[in-house]
């Protein structure tokens, strides 16, 4: 029973075999459940990307000089990240908090709250950098000419999914119960979600709802997107880029505030 | 670690709003002995369980676990210490093994060790030929058998159990009384919260009895009873009106009582011959003295 004493830990902040540990839980659980989740993160942005692109592509044929199923094909990239981050967060998070407990039992051991909302954002990131490639090749398949650009998609899919991540962690870590999630889907995430360019360019909408979209980090990871498939424009990926970075930190701390508020009292 | 000391608390409180979780706890877990937190639901157990792993902060008082002050400390502290929650935390969907595997790495266990870890703690809870089993195919007793193997797959110095036996037949409960006396027979310290007196009472070396958040005992089960409760209790039966009048009468006489539900129990009547009241004798035991200190009534 001694031996194990000797190996005295060092108390950091955000340790690198904490981390590990929440992720290896994450993956081996996984291994059970990826049918359901790649599912559900791979077939609505699929069936969004068939039914506007058919259904509105045979009214509009092109938009600001794209093919509209490529323009829709890009948009919903960004989709397919915020089904595959927000909702995977938000409902994970309140499950494992709430109903499983699994999160006493880690924190039990020699994580810290920082340290397990961090992997856990991490893990759902890694995900959503992954799925948000599927609406891609599916636009592919419809006549969507491949870039080399397109490389950098999971890296934009996971920085967005990162921020995402965090926002549910966050969202989960406020609400009383799981029903003030409808709240947030219905006043956050679907004016979000439809306001980001993804479907209709928003140089038509009114000058306030232009504004407005700058703040919207789904609006800048769809234009990350596009630029990556048809042709990067420099600084003003970098701005796209640099409020993605924001938004991403942002979350990240306020979900590490939110969760400690929970789960430590 | 001060004094030979695994647990130190020392005035500690813990508020929950108007509630007062725990009120000015002292408790001491001396290294390589089972202690034993005994209560009733509410008495403020749970909440020292886990001001102990720091999922509680305490409002005031002095805590130390293995030597490492709380909370600043603490994840070292846990490093070194076991958990075994009240209530099942296990991954339902995996088997047996990857629970274990996530926790040894969760507790930081080196590549090369962590198969030997495993194959230990399976053997310590008998689940070696489960491994491969998922979860929720087990029955409620290997769970609970798994979920403190899960404690043990780093093997800690000190093994908090919370209600190890709670909700479970008597078959199974003796079983997991197996395990935790073989745990204390290797040395390790155990506090484990629980309320059932035979639970205590069996395998821990001395116990604490909380009532309202504060200890209102603490020592060996037999000084306890000898202390509270003395040597002999009569057991006085009969139907309601009876039970109220010998209760009255005993203790107009000076006598202990404490109501079963079925009798009325009249305690310390060892030298008492004559003014004894007629019944079934039998020696006091811990619940006695537990009625007795943290009252008849739970409220």
């Amino acid at each position: 029973m001694a031996t194990r004493a000797a190996t005295k830990i060092r108390i950091g902040r955000l340790e690198r075999p904490a981390l590990t540990g929440v992720l290896v839980r994450e993956v081996v659980n996984f291994s059970s459940y990826w049918r359901s989740a790649t599912f559900s993160s791979t077939v609505e942005p699929t069936i969004y990307l068939l039914a506007f692109g058919f259904g509105f592509g045979s009214l509009v044929s092109t938009i600001g000089g794209y093919d509209y199923v490529e323009f829709v094909g890009t948009g919903t990239v960004a989709t397919a990240v915020l089904f595959s981050s927000a909702f995977p967060a938000m409902f994970g998070t309140f499950v494992k908090y709430n109903f499983q407990r699994t999160y006493d039992a880690i924190l039990a051991a020699p994580v810290d709250t920082e340290e397990l909302v961090t992997a856990e954002a991490l893990w759902i990131a890694t995900r959503a950098g992954v799925y948000g490639c599927v609406p891609l090749i599916v636009a592919m398949v419809f006549g969507l000419p491949p870039a080399w650009g397109m490389l950098t998609v999971p890296f934009i899919g996971f920085l967005a999914g990162y921020g995402w991540a965090s926002f549910g962690i966050m969202v989960a870590g406020f609400a009383k119960s799981i029903e003030n999630f409808s709240y947030v889907i219905s006043a956050v995430l679907t004016p979000l979600f439809l306001v980001a360019g993804t479907f209709f360019p928003i140089d038509t909408l009114p000058q306030w709802a232009q504004v407005l979209a700058q703040f919207n980090p789904l609006y800048h990871c769809v234009q990350l997107v596009r630029d990556a498939a048809f042709g990067f424009q420099g600084w003003v990926d970098l701005y796209h880029v640099a409020v993605l970075v924001f938004f991403g930190l942002l979350m990240w701390r306020l979900a590490i505030y939110a969760m400690e508020r929970k789960l430590v009292n | 670690m001060r004094d030979g000391l695994a647990i130190r608390l020392r005035g500690v409180v813990k508020r929950y709003g108007p509630i007062t979780a725990v009120n000015g706890l002292d408790l001491d877990v001396p290294e390589g002995t089972c202690v034993g937190l005994l209560g009733p639901n509410g008495a403020g157990k749970s909440t020292t369980m886990r001001l102990l792993t720091a999922q509680a902060i305490a409002d005031e008082g002095e805590l130390e676990v293995l030597g490492f002050r709380l909370p600043e400390e603490s994840k070292a502290a846990r490093a070194e210490c076991g958990v075994a929650p009240q209530l099942d935390n296990l991954d339902v969907t995996l088997t047996v093994e990857q629970n274990l595997l996530v926790f040894t790495h969760l507790y930081r266990i080196g590549r090369s060790e962590r198969r030997a870890a495993i194959d230990a703690a399976l053997a310590m809870a008998n689940l070696a030929d489960r491994r491969d089993s998922r979860v929720d195919k087990l029955s409620g007793g290997m769970r609970r058998r798994l979920l403190i193997a899960r404690a043990l797959v780093h093997r800690p110095r000190l093994v908090l159990l919370d209600e190890p036996t709670v909700g479970l037949d008597p078959q199974v409960r003796q079983e997991l009384w197996a395990l935790i006396d073989a745990l204390r027979a290797e040395g390790t310290t155990i506090l484990m919260s629980t309320h059932y007196i035979e639970e205590a009472e069996r395998l821990a070396d001395t116990v604490l009895i909380m009532s309202h958040g504060e200890c209102v005992a603490a020592g060996r089960p037999a000084e306890l009873i000898a202390r509270h409760a003395g040597r002999t209790a009569v057991e006085v039966y009969g139907s309601p009106s009876q039970l109220a009048e010998a209760e009255a009468k005993a203790r107009a006489e000076g006598f202990l009582t404490r109501r079963t539900g079925t009798s009325i129990a009249v305690l310390g009547v060892d030298g008492a011959d004559g003014r004894a009241p007629k019944g079934e004798r039998r020696p006091a035991n811990l619940e006695d003295v537990f009625v007795l200190l943290t009252g008849e009534e739970i409220d």
